[in-house]
Order: structure tokens, then C-alpha cells, then sequence
């Protein structure tokens, strides 16, 4: 057995692969961010544990410095380890969304953290470790490396969710969350087998040739499968059921960290793998896209207009927006949308991301003062944080799609990749997304209510103590949502910039 | 070869494994019920290799034991927790939370 394993890699002239540090350079700092982080916390004392999370936010702004040199090389194509692993501009625009996204949900944590008197140190050595799996993900183009990249995104995602150690909805948050994810990740990995199978390689370009040839039942069951692992991590309707539960149990900073980096992660993987490796498949992935996009968008809508608390009700909104996400990749095989769709997905992406971390950073401002996670508390709190009431406002409208703001870019870009396939089934989810967008307003509609119309609840009106930190992480993301809302010629720089190579033979 | 003999242990594998997910209402059953899909996918990796001759199987095989090691690692300790906390691991009981 040994000797023939031994004998097939003897087979080809094995050389040692040269590796490119600087394409490799966001991972090494985060790597080594993770280190210094466990080695500081190992021999701080309880009171200096504060110390943790500047070296967090550091490890964060040090790791996106090599994602803009490298932005800014003439060379924005590196293949490392035969194409396994690759850094092309799609990968560099993501993982720098990824290491911002990963800041502020530091900025949002810090005093969270602080006054909660928890595990710190554990905290961080979460996130950074879950970034990393992200950052690896975005550059991942090989079944292996795709599946290592998601379990280490995963696996310390399932441990912040259950990070409140005492606390019984957190143990179920982290519970559900991870029994879920292990089980599509389980399929996934079915799938994957099947694949390496028929295409006798892990590479997602060969996997793309040999995908070229007749779809036969097994072919498009392995494709099946893996579209299924990666639903469960989108959150699509009617693998969504872990995150309602999830969102609400976990810490509100954890929830907002989910609800945009690991959501975003799971949307790259998939868009890697049907461009890369399915692109020939199209005829087995679209109607499923098309599907899971007009079951989220109209599920998450319709329960998210009967909830009475906030994080939960922004679970199943962040559920919906997941579906208009998915809309464009409805379409997708049709030629040349392909390239108009990815665009609308990178651009969606990032547009979310900045209003959605801003909408918890005021989630988890105002629950400080209020200590209620209830949409009626939200009652007045234009009278006693004017401040506050303004930039929700803002955000509100932006997950709603209302111009001026980033949110309605995103979802034109969307509407505008899915009407030009000008096919029947096109037509079909724009009409349904059209409807959902006008349901949305309901929900986020509410909240706007409280604020403006209603009373505070119980009279109390003392002002709301905004955090430095806080602060600085509404700031980030209101002038994100705000100045690409009014200019969506940045971000849709980024979207086109974001050609995935090898993709549709290009 | 008896290459189709383990891939159609994996399909069985892989199958009782699901029913398993979905039908025991026990963590650490659907733990080990999930340990068995892996399995399933594992031996899938191996005939695979064995029959197309690259070595890719073996090592993707090899990350998969190594990552499920991880997985169950932290599950144990979730199931351990959820124990400590409320004496029971049914997870029909685990529903705090609604809507």
C-alpha cells in the first residue's frame, strides 16, 4: 500500500514549488497576528488583558497593507502551487473586504468585550483565525484547499457563537450552528469525493474541463451536493434554519461578524466553484440558483415582518438580502452575463457588508443603555440620541434600497445582470425580487417608526454613551454606505476589477 | 479490482449516515452519524485514487481525517457544555429560541 503510494509520486519529477512571499503576505501577518495575540494573552495578567484586541485591530491593518501593494504591482496574477491557489484581483478586492470587515467588527467588539468581563483572549484568536480561513478562501481554486479554507473559517465561527459559555441561548446558538454546518460541510465533502472521481484531479480548472462533456446523473449529482454545502453557509432558504437562532443566541458582535464575513466567504466559495469548476454544468446549477434566490428572498422577507426583536429580525432580513445575492447567479451561464453577474455579486457584497456592520454597531450601541434586544425599545430614540436615530436611518434605507444610499447600487447592479440574459426565467426573479423589495420596506419601515414616532417606553430618556471605538466603526461604515451610494463608480471599479481568472475560458 | 464494491460501500455508508443526521434526536448520535458520512467520503477518496492511480486521493483523505478530528473535537466539547448546563443532550429540548 505505502510502497504504491510512494511509487505514484515518485512517478512525476517532484520539485519543490517556489513560493511568492508577497502574494502570500496577508495570510503570513494574520498568521502571525494569531500568534503574537495567543502568546500576549498567555502571559498578560486579567487586568491587562485589554492589551489583546489593539493587537487584533494591528494584525488587521497590517495584513491589508500587502493586499494594496499587491493591488498596486504591475503582476496581479500569481499562481502558486500549480494554480491550487491563486492571487488575482477578484481574490485581492476580496480579501481586502474581508480584512475590513474583520476591523470593524474589532472596533465594534472592543468595549463590548470590556464591560462583559469575558474570555478575551479566546475572542480574538477567533476572529483572526476565521479571517485567515476567509483571506484563504478568496485565493482558494483547488477541492482541498476550498475545503480547508472553509472548516477554518468555520470551525472558530461555531466557537465564538457559543462562546457565552453560561449562557443557555448561546450553547444553542453554537449547537445548532455547528451540528448544521459539520452536516453540509459532510455533503459537501460527498460531492467533492464524486468530483475527484470523474475528473481525476482536484483542480477546479480541470474539474471545469472534464464538467465540458455529457452531464450524466452521478456529474450532476456531485455538483448538487456541493451547491448544498455551501447553501447552508449563505443561509439560503430551505437550508437557513440554523441562523435565526443562531443570530439571536450568539453575542451581538459574533452575530454581526457571521452575518457579513462568514456569509460573505460562503457566497466567494460558491461563486469560485460554479465559474471555475461548473461553468459547463450551468444547465444543473441555474434552476437551483433560481430557486434557492426566490425561496430566500421571499422566506426571509415574510417571517422577518413578524418579528419583535431586533437582531432576530435582522437574521431573516440578512437571510433576504442573502437572496438577492443569489439572484444574479440565477442567470449566470448565460454567456455573457456571466461576467455583469459576478460583478453585481462582488458589488452586493460589499455594499451589505458596510451597512449590515453598521446597522449591529447601533444594535449593540443602543442595547447598552436600553439592555433590550425588543424593536420597541427603540421607541424615541430620536428625542435622547438624535445622533444615533440619523445614521439608522441611513442604514435602514440602504438595506431597503433607497437612492441615494450604498444599498440600491447593490441591488441595481443585481436587477440590471439578471434583465440582461433576457431570458423568461430572467424576467421571472427580477419580478420577484421587484416584489420583495417592496416588502422589505415593511420591516426596516417599523424599526424607522419606533425611532421617530413612538415614545422611549419607559420615559427614560438619559443620553446614549457612544464609545470611541463605536464611534470610529459607525463612521467607516456610513461614509462606506454613503460615499458609494452617491459615487457607485468606486465600487463598480471594484466589481469589474474583480474578474475571476480561468473563469468561462477567460 | 474491487473498486464499485467500495464505492458502493460509500453510497450505503454515506446514506446511513443522513438517515442518521435527520432521524436521531441525540447529539452525540448525530455526531457520530456525521463521522460516518466523513468515512463514507473517505473511502469514496481512496477507491478513486486507487482506480485513477494519482496520489491526490490519499492526501485529500488525509485532510479529512485531520479536519473531522478538529470538527468532533470541538462538538464534544459543545455537547460537554450544553450537558453541564442543562443535564440532557436531546436536541429536541435545545429551544430557547423561536420564530
Amino acid at each position: 500500500m505505502l510502497s504504491s503510494l510512494l511509487s505514484m509520486v515518485a512517478d512525476g519529477d517532484w520539485v519543490s514549488p517556489t513560493i511568492d512571499y508577497h502574494a502570500l503576505a496577508p495570510e503570513i501577518v494574520l498568521a502571525a497576528g494569531i500568534v503574537v495575540v495567543l502568546l500576549v494573552d498567555l502571559f498578560t495578567s486579567e487586568s491587562n488583558k485589554w492589551l489583546v484586541a489593539p493587537i487584533a485591530s494591528f494584525s488587521f491593518l497590517g495584513a491589508f497593507i500587502p493586499v494594496v501593494t499587491l493591488a498596486l504591482s504591475d503582476n496581479t496574477m500569481r499562481e502558486l502551487f500549480d494554480g491550487r491557489y491563486v492571487v488575482d484581483e477578484f481574490s485581492l478586492v476580496i480579501k481586502g473586504l474581508f480584512i475590513l470587515a474583520g476591523y470593524v467588527v474589532v472596533l465594534i467588539s472592543t468595549d463590548y468585550l470590556r464591560e462583559g468581563d469575558y474570555y478575551q483572549g479566546e475572542y480574538w484568536f477567533l476572529v483572526l483565525t476565521s479571517i485567515l480561513g476567509m483571506v484563504m478562501m478568496a485565493s482558494s481554486r483547488d477541492l482541498v484547499s476550498i475545503f480547508v479554507a472553509l472548516e477554518f473559517l468555520s470551525i472558530p465561527a461555531y466557537m465564538l457563537a457559543a462562546w457565552r459559555k453560561r449562557d443557555l441561548k448561546s450553547n444553542e446558538a453554537g449547537v445548532k450552528y455547528y451540528l448544521l454546518g459539520v452536516f453540509a460541510s459532510a455533503i459537501m465533502l460527498y460531492g467533492m469525493s464524486l468530483l475527484y472521481g470523474i475528473a481525476n484531479s482536484t483542480l477546479l480548472t480541470d474539474i471545469g474541463e472534464t464538467l465540458s462533456g455529457e452531464m450524466t446523473s452521478i456529474r450532476a449529482l456531485a455538483v448538487l451536493f456541493v451547491i448544498i454545502g455551501f447553501a447552508f453557509k449563505v443561509s439560503a432558504v430551505p437550508f437557513h434554519t440554523w441562523a435565526p437562532d443562531t443570530y439571536e443566541g450568539a453575542p451581538t458582535p459574533v452575530t454581526a461578524f457571521l452575518s457579513v464575513a462568514s456569509k460573505a466567504a460562503g457566497f466567494v466559495a460558491l461563486v469560485t466553484v460554479l465559474y471555475v469548476a461548473f461553468p459547463y454544468a450551468s444547465d444543473v446549477w441555474q434552476p437551483v440558483m433560481w430557486i434557492l434566490s426566490a425561496l430566500t428572498m421571499t422566506v426571509g422577507n415574510v417571517l422577518a415582518l413578524r418579528q419583535s426583536n431586533i437582531v432576530r429580525m435582522l437574521a431573516y432580513s440578512s437571510i433576504s438580502q442573502g437572496g438577492f445575492i443569489l439572484m444574479p447567479l440565477a442567470v449566470a451561464g448565460e454567456g455573457a452575463v456571466g461576467q455583469s453577474a459576478l460583478r453585481a455579486v462582488v458589488v452586493y457584497l460589499m455594499l451589505y457588508a458596510a451597512t449590515n456592520l453598521g446597522v449591529f454597531a447601533i444594535v449593540i450601541a443602543v442595547a447598552r443603555k436600553t439592555r433590550s434586544g425588543a424593536i420597541s425599545s427603540y421607541g424615541g430614540l430620536f428625542s435622547y440620541a438624535p445622533g444615533l436615530a440619523a445614521l439608522m436611518t441611513i442604514f435602514m434605507a440602504s438595506l431597503a434600497g433607497i437612492p441615494p444610499l450604498g444599498g440600491w447600487f447593490g441591488k441595481f447592479a443585481a436587477f440590471q445582470a439578471v434583465l440582461s440574459a433576457e431570458t423568461n426565467w430572467g424576467y421571472a426573479i427580477a419580478v420577484i425580487g421587484a416584489v420583495n423589495s417592496v416588502v422589505a420596506f415593511g420591516y426596516y419601515g417599523n424599526v424607522l417608526r419606533e425611532i421617530w414616532m413612538r415614545p422611549a417606553p419607559d420615559g427614560d430618556t438619559a443620553p446614549v454613551v457612544i464609545q470611541p471605538a463605536i464611534a470610529v466603526a459607525l463612521g467607516i461604515t456610513a461614509l462606506a454606505t454613503l460615499v458609494l451610494g452617491t459615487l457607485p463608480g468606486i465600487v463598480s471599479h471594484f466589481g469589474d476589477l474583480a474578474s475571476l481568472s480561468r473563469a468561462f475560458g477567460g | 479490482m474491487l473498486v464499485n464494491q467500495f464505492l458502493m460501500l460509500g453510497a450505503v455508508l454515506f446514506c446511513i449516515g443522513v438517515y442518521g443526521v435527520i432521524a436521531r434526536r441525540n447529539a452525540v448520535l448525530v455526531l457520530m452519524s456525521i463521522e460516518l458520512i466523513l468515512n463514507s467520503v473517505n473511502i469514496n477518496l481512496l477507491a478513486f485514487a486507487l482506480r485513477n492511480g494519482s496520489a491526490d486521493g490519499h492526501t485529500f483523505a488525509l485532510y479529512v481525517i485531520a479536519v473531522a478530528a478538529a470538527e468532533v473535537g470541538v462538538g464534544l466539547a459543545m455537547v460537554l457544555l450544553v450537558y453541564r448546563n442543562r443535564k440532557s443532550i436531546a436536541l429536541d429540548d435545545l429551544a430557547e429560541m423561536k420564530g
